[in-house]
């Protein structure tokens, strides 16, 4: 299979990119390629020029700023699989990074292309908004600041504009002796998921303090479960507080039916994700 | 569509050639360089066939650019042997677990080995079922694959194979 013509650009420059997507006619940036060549070869996307991002040194690597992580947009996953900072910081990335396609896929694959695209099936969005992030855009107008909770707007639908570049994401460090999880259901390695869920949570004298439930594939978008998390917080994790969390969750799911399952079936392991992520991340919380 | 001049270094040497920007780094791999190692099995980013190694990357050939590899330094099946041409470590692995029955997949199995054992040099079974994750074998059910992957490292680390029993 073989992608339509285009034109191929690579701007050495962040200044540069932003000038090439807003100047170009139908341009596109490129980051990893591992959804957009897909959908090229496929002619699903048939872009006139790509704006490839890989000359962007300012776009890739993570750092600590104060309290929070920032993480450059064309970082690899492979990357923050090697990273010590992701390591020590927030290992759910790293834990939700290895679930993730294929090793080939995570060498290619970046952190940026896998939030902005806007794939309901992608990992990275649902544990974004469980982390509060924040994407750090820049277009011709300048630059701003988009919380990943107020990203996502529907499938492949998100609060970028033409024109814009996600340039990196902020994190802040959730607190030492935090619990986590990441419980992905998938038919197969390279899969995306059946259903899946994030948890990132602090206990306190054996009950919940703080918690932040994300979904993965059970919507058109990923999700941010605040009923679920509000109702194990204050609780030991007990079977009802467990309960009430996958029945609040599995009440804002709506899956569709596809070779993974109906969507009945998509919304029940739904919540045993949840219920799976809630247990591993209690269980981790100092 | 006007095309581009790309050089970049495949097993060692270096190579150009003329390209459209579209042109898919596998096929300039096996048409422009004549280099047929490189194998195109789904086409979709999956089976894993077209491994290269790609700076220090194992990377699917299929799922990018040629004009993404200009300047790069590439290792194909066809790099892989000892320079006096006698076959390394995981060539002769694979040979002697019988890590292929069609061959198919082999160059690309080999070329993923090959990064795996750079980052790891005494994988345990597990990690080199989850490293091969990417590279799909339709013969052999993997268990010679994984032999042939531990045979190689037991190779290039110096000490006897032993074969788990079964």
């Amino acid at each position: 299979m073989i992608p339509g013509q285009f034109s191929y650009h690579r701007p050495a420059s962040l200044a540069e990119a932003v000038n090439l997507l807003a100047t170009l006619e139908d341009a596109r940036p490129l980051a990893g390629g591992h959804s957009l060549i897909p959908m090229m070869k496929l002619r699903l996307a048939t872009p006139e020029n790509l704006i490839d991002l890989h000359g962007i040194d300012a776009l890739k690597g993570v750092r600590r700023d104060g309290g929070n992580i920032i993480i450059g947009a064309m970082t690899t996953q492979h990357e923050l699989l090697a990273s010590d900072i992701i390591a020590t910081a927030l290992p759910v990335l790293q834990e939700t990074s290895l679930v993730i396609a294929d090793p080939q896929v995570r060498y290619m694959g970046t952190v940026g292309g896998n939030v902005a695209n806007g794939d309901p099936g992608n990992d990275m969005p649902a544990l974004m908004m469980t982390l509060g992030a924040i994407y750090n855009v820049e277009g011709k107008g300048g630059a701003r600041s988009i919380a990943a909770t107020d990203f996502y707007q529907g499938a492949y639908f998100t609060a970028l504009e033409p024109g814009e570049i996600l340039t990196s994401i902020s994190i802040a460090a959730p607190p030492a002796g935090h619990g986590y999880a990441y419980e992905k259901l998938k038919r197969k390695i390279g899969d995306y998921a059946t259903a899946a869920a994030a948890v990132v949570l602090t206990m306190s004298g054996g009950k919940v303090a703080t918690c932040r439930i994300g979904l993965t594939n059970l919507s058109e978008t990923a999700l941010l479960a605040v009923a679920a998390a509000q109702a194990v917080i204050g609780t030991s994790l007990d079977d009802a507080a467990l309960k009430a969390a996958a029945a609040a969750a599995e009440a804002i799911m709506s899956p569709a039916g596809d070779g993974r399952g109906p969507p009945e079936y998509r919304r029940y392991v739904g919540g045993v994700m949840v219920t799976r992520a809630l247990q591993r991340a209690a269980q981790r919380a100092k | 569509m006007a095309k581009t001049h790309v050089t970049m270094k495949v097993n060692g040497a270096e190579v150009e050639g003329l390209v459209e920007p579209r042109t898919l780094l596998v096929h300039f791999i096996r048409e422009n360089l004549q280099m047929t190692g490189t194998h195109i099995g789904c086409d979709t980013t999956h089976c894993g066939a077209c491994t290269v190694d790609l700076n220090g990357m194992s990377v699917k050939s299929c799922t990018m650019f040629a004009v993404q590899a200009a300047g790069a330094d590439i290792t194909t099946i066809e790099g892989m042997a000892n320079p006096d041409g006698t076959l390394s470590a995981l060539q002769e692995g694979f040979r002697m677990m019988h890590g292929l029955q069609c061959g198919f997949c082999t160059p690309g199995m080999i070329l993923r080995a090959h990064r795996l054992l750079k980052e790891n040099a005494n994988p345990t079974e597990e990690e080199i079922r989850f490293g091969i994750a990417g590279n799909l074998c339709r013969c052999t059910g993997y268990q010679n694959i994984v032999k042939a992957i531990q045979y190689a490292a037991a190779k290039i680390n110096g000490v006897e194979f032993q074969e788990a029993a079964e």
